[in-house]
């Protein structure tokens, strides 16, 4: 789209804090989206995305901060702000008790639109969602996939300027996701602005233009997927595999990579591009090791940056 | 924390409590006519069951037959009890379990208008249930006079007082489990202490002024003279005590969902 950087930001976050009982959920975090843009918050568990969600769209009082969403200053015109705002979030909350066409009809109300306006709507949002035909399907015969495309039409029901993605793709079988890739960007196409939060980093790098990594509290990079792998980690990564690679990484590897991370019986080799070829030729004498060549990409940027401790 | 004026705030009232009033209106519109009948047999048996039973012992209640005298108390009793369990179990499972005010609030409503909208839909459902005793003793003859339908704004008082009770509960319950000691250490003593089942006289003296500050004791002093035909000695006092109630009780449920959810 033109009209890229012709605008003032869809939504401007800066200087953002959220506390919980004395623990700093999000501890200073700004980012700014340009209209039609894709931009992407990344983090482990309990990194602070939901909060900064939250925050966001007003649904909780930051501690320090200024939002400006679609033009509206946040907490003070929130409401007014969320009218130019559609909402996916993390948790399915469609309305059980509703037909599809129902829970679109209904929600179109909060939004103050008629419902002879959301009804002549409906089609091409089911349409949109590849829901075409099922206004009158109940909500408990629907499929995982199938309830989280009608979240995203819900969330449409208002025609929105930015969408609020709150991990869009949890849960959801291969090719439901890349379905709800596909729409997204169709989405994108339109012209919408998508604030995204994952945990996925194949989503965030099909995705996103720019994307955010989170980690308590604290954006600890941000920029171009592209970019940050170039500029945050070695552009190749050789995968070793077998009971004996840790000790060959501790024995044997260190002159063969720039950066050796050991996970279990696996061993990651971070290289430059010219250290592949006799890294490889070293491990051919090692049958009893399996290899994998791969390059660089954005979850290797991503554990570097959060570590590979679980965070629940 | 940081955000202290906005949470005691004033309640503000808007027409977009209408929408959210209107989606549970029309969940409850696909089950009216089992809703209905379901809020009518309990109150029913039981005033069948005792007036005629307990009521063939007795001598007259309060100047009337006993099957008279208990259906205006039944009145209000299902009113309450209706308003209750709208606002316990059903709001609960709106807001915690299905998640159904997390999605509106993502629209452009406050949660003062989610709760008010609520707040008025148990009073409605509550209302209906009122109303269905009230004609059902209607058509049986237990009612004397036109008098009676001044009783339909007091069951929608009743309803408002006991549907903002109840949404204090709501909120601070942490499962359904919650909602049995407010039925058992609260509802049940004020349904015997409020004159639904005998007048509030044949109690001790200290349990009289007791019943003298619960809703339902106040509800039934301005049902029961105008089910009988007679206006309500006081009327102006057990209105203002239903209203203050209500209104107070609504504000401190939104105080405590607040907390609760806008944390």
């Amino acid at each position: 789209m033109a009209t890229l950087t012709s605008q003032a930001p869809v939504l401007s976050v800066a200087g953002l804090r959220k506390s919980y009982a004395g623990r700093e959920v999000v501890a200073g975090v700004s980012f700014n989206l340009a209209r039609g843009e894709c931009y992407g918050l990344l983090g482990p568990n309990g990194a602070g995305k939901t909060t900064a969600l939250r925050c966001c769209l007003g649904l909780t009082t930051p501690g320090a901060g200024d939002i400006t969403l679609v033009g509206e200053p946040v907490p003070q015109r929130a409401r007014e702000a969320r009218m130019k705002v559609g909402v996916v979030p993390q948790f399915d909350n469609l309305d059980p008790d509703f037909t599809v066409a129902e829970n679109l009809r209904v929600f179109g109300r909060y939004f103050g639109l008629a419902d002879a306006e959301t009804r002549r709507r409906i089609p091409q949002l089911l349409d949109f969602a590849g829901l075409a035909g099922k206004e009158q399907a109940r909500l408990q015969t629907l499929s995982g996939g199938m309830k989280r495309r009608l979240t995203l039409a819900r969330a449409l029901v208002n025609d929105p300027e930015l969408l609020l993605l709150d991990e869009p793709t949890t849960g959801l079988d291969p090719q439901a996701r890349h379905l709800i890739w596909e729409r997204l960007k169709h989405l994108l196409q339109q012209g919408k602005t998508i604030l995204l939060t994952t945990h996925f980093m194949d989503e965030a790098e099909r995705l996103c233009h720019r994307l955010a990594i989170l980690d308590e509290g604290h954006i600890v990079a941000q920029g171009a997927p592209r970019e940050l792998i170039a500029s945050q980690i070695e552009p190749q990564v050789v995968e070793v595999y077998g009971e004996d690679a840790p000790a060959w990484a501790a024995s044997a590897a260190q002159p063969y990579a720039k950066r050796i991370e050991v996970s279990g019986e696996t061993v990651f080799c971070y290289v430059d591009d010219g250290q592949v070829i006799p890294l490889l030729a070293q491990l051919a004498n090692l049958p009893q090791l399996r290899t994998l060549h791969r390059p660089a990409n954005l979850e290797d940027v991503f554990l570097k940056l959060t570590g590979r401790e679980l965070r629940d | 924390m940081t955000n202290l004026p906005t949470q005691y705030a004033l309640p503000s009232f808007s027409w977009r409590a209408i929408a959210v009033w209107r989606r549970n209106f029309l969940v409850w519109r696909k089950l009216a006519i089992p809703s209905v009948l379901g809020n009518l047999a309990d109150p029913m048996i039981y005033l069948f069951g005792l007036g005629y039973g307990l009521g063939g012992l007795l001598p007259q209640v309060g100047g009337v037959s006993y099957i008279v005298f208990l259906a205006s108390g039944t009145v209000c009793a299902s009113t309450m009890n209706a308003a209750s369990f709208e606002s316990l179990y059903s709001a609960f499972s709106r807001m915690h379990v299905q998640k159904t005010w997390e999605a509106i609030l993502n629209a452009p409503v406050a949660l003062d208008d989610v709760l008010s909208g609520e707040w008025l839909w148990a009073a409605s459902k509550a209302t209906l249930s009122g109303l269905a005793i009230l004609l059902v003793i209607t058509a049986l003859g237990f009612v004397a006079s036109p008098l009676a339908l001044w009783t339909i704004p007091v069951i929608f008082l009743t309803g408002l007082t006991f549907a903002a009770l109840g949404l204090i509960v709501t909120a601070l319950a942490p499962s359904y489990d919650f909602f049995m000691y407010y039925f058992t250490l609260l509802m049940t003593p004020m349904v015997l202490l409020s004159g639904v089942f005998f007048p509030v006289e044949q109690l001790p003296a200290a349990f009289q002024t007791v019943a003298a500050a619960l809703p339902l004791a106040h509800s039934v002093r301005l049902v029961r003279p105008l089910l009988l035909g007679e206006l309500p000695t006081h009327a102006i006092m057990h209105l203002s005590v239903l209203l203050a109630i209500a209104l107070t009780a609504y504000w401190v449920a939104l105080i405590l969902t607040r907390r609760r959810l806008l944390n």
